[in-house]
């Protein structure tokens, strides 16, 4: 089965305790990738590039591993993954980042 | 069957030397008290080269435990073995390791729990794992914990059962005391267990996530599997105990039974102090008094139909426990029992007998009065009360 057939699967309940792993262990990695936890957020945030000084802090800083850096370490956010926590925002030495609702 | 010879072992040592037999890959232990000469003796077959393994020296049984479930991972025929505090100790992994069907054995030497301070005989402290996923498996004496070992392994290990497995002896009645054994030679033992096949094994080229999180749509059904899996180890034991019985010429079944089949009472236990009652039965046997012992050899998963069976004829019950459920309706065992009893229909009068906890002795002049107090329930249809501290001074 692959990954993204067992998140489906799981998400839309189509499982019986038969179909699933068995003691819950991923035989088909990388099943996270198919899990978007960026629907998780209530807040998100934005990069202001005009402001960024490509320090990488937010990109070393996120948790989620949700912020993105580009060929030239600019960087820019992830939103199918990223959930909105803040600590790029936080970590921003030049107030690049903020946060918006959504 | 190879021809073996009869040796005189201390139970702790016998244990050690199915463990080595088994060929483990790994053993891992916290070494300070409450823990046996079990792993000592394992540590010293490695030193010397007799065991290929790997000891691991754990900082506390909680690692101790952590460090099998991580090796068994990865495809490794694992050992641990602890009692009292260290059990208590590991409880948290002792979940994880059969919600996560961790095929692994572990001997358990019953001891009680702390307070007050204490650390003899006693089932107190296997009891909070009860209820865990592991299947439990109790000795009767230095032989079957000799022989349980493999057949705990070759269970454990079964792709349609994977689940760890305890086996439990009592501290110091068996642990530290010298018996006759009579071990499988070393070509059976392989025969019986060869290299550990594991199907969830970690593997670089196929990757695997495991101890993964699962959230309420999922989570019931991952502990349903786990249901099935221990409810399974119950139909496969009979053709494994088959199997080991070919090779040893001993055969096991959920329960040890001495005269219970046409008997008015019968007295059911865990542990070694079935050939303490089995004893005191005959001598009541030859007085004309018709009275049986049933001791589990298997408590999880619970042999409810292979006990109801037994019991069918039977006018009464006394169950002992080498343990208490404070503030429940009495051991554990007893409950047990009683439950299955109702629920198929049986009404006949139960009672529980707690003894020997703390490793208070318990002698054969007190097995037959207990006896006689079932034969009695038998004949009087009753009993005076349902749960009796035995020998408590009050």
């Amino acid at each position: 089965m692959s990954a993204r057939k067992l998140v489906d699967d799981v998400l839309k309940g189509r499982f019986t305790y038969k179909t699933l792993p068995i003691a819950a262990a991923i035989p088909n990695p990388p099943t996270s990738l198919e899990n978007k936890t960026g629907m998780w957020r209530v807040q998100e945030p934005v990069i202001d590039q005009s402001k960024c000084i490509k320090c990488l802090l937010c990109w070393t800083y996120c948790p989620d591993a949700s912020i993105k850096r580009r060929d030239d370490d600019g960087v820019e956010v992830d939103y199918d993954y990223c959930k909105g926590c803040g600590i790029c925002m936080t970590v921003c030495p030049v107030k690049a980042i903020s946060m918006r609702e959504v | 069957m190879a021809q073996v010879q009869r040796i005189a072992i201390m139970g702790d040592e016998a244990v050690a030397l199915a463990v080595k037999q088994a060929k483990v890959d790994l053993v891992a232990a916290y070494p300070i008290t409450p823990q046996t000469i079990i792993v000592e003796r394992l540590s010293e077959y490695v030193a010397d080269g007799e065991l290929d393994a790997a000891f691991i020296q754990a900082e506390s049984e909680h690692s101790a435990l952590s460090i099998c479930v991580g090796a068994a991972l990865a495809g490794a025929r694992v050992f641990t073995s602890t009692c009292s505090q260290g059990l208590a100790l590991m409880h948290e992994i002792v979940y994880a390791a059969s919600s996560m069907r961790i095929p692994m054995v572990m001997t358990i030497v019953n001891r009680s729990l702390n307070a007050p301070l204490n650390i003899h005989c006693e089932h107190g402290d296997v009891m909070p794992e009860r209820d865990s996923g592991w299947v439990h498996l109790f000795a009767a004496n230095v032989q079957e914990a000799y022989d349980l070992t493999f057949i705990a392994f070759k269970l454990s290990e079964r792709e349609d059962v994977m689940l760890p497995v305890s086996v439990n002896l009592d501290a110091f009645i068996l642990s530290h005391s010298i018996e006759s054994l009579i071990p499988i030679s070393d070509e059976d033992a392989a025969r019986f267990l060869p290299p550990r096949e594991y199907k969830l094994a970690l593997d670089f080229d196929n990757p695997i996530t495991h101890g993964t999180m699962a959230l309420p749509d999922t989570y019931m059904e991952f502990k349903m599997q786990l249901k099935e899996a221990v409810e399974r180890a119950k139909s496969v034991y009979p053709e494994i105990v088959e199997e080991y019985a070919r090779i040893s010429g001993r055969k096991y079944w959920y329960f040890n039974s001495y005269m219970a089949d046409d008997a008015d009472a019968v007295v059911m236990v865990l542990g070694s102090t079935y050939g303490t009652l089995k004893t005191a039965a005959r001598e009541l046997r030859e007085k004309g008094l018709k009275v049986g012992v049933i001791g589990l050899t298997m408590f999880r998963p619970f042999p409810e139909e292979q006990l109801v069976d037994a019991l069918k004829g039977v006018r009464a019950v006394v169950v002992m426990d080498r343990a208490y459920g404070y503030g429940g309706l009495g051991g554990q065992l007893y409950t047990d029992v009683v439950g299955a009893l109702y629920r198929n229909g049986i009404r006949i009068p139960a009672k529980n007998v707690v003894f020997g906890l703390g490793g208070r002795d318990f002698k054969l002049d007190e097995a037959e009065a207990i006896l006689k107090m079932a034969a009695k329930g038998a004949r009087d249809g009753g009993f005076d009360t349902h749960v009796q501290w035995w020998g408590v001074r009050a």
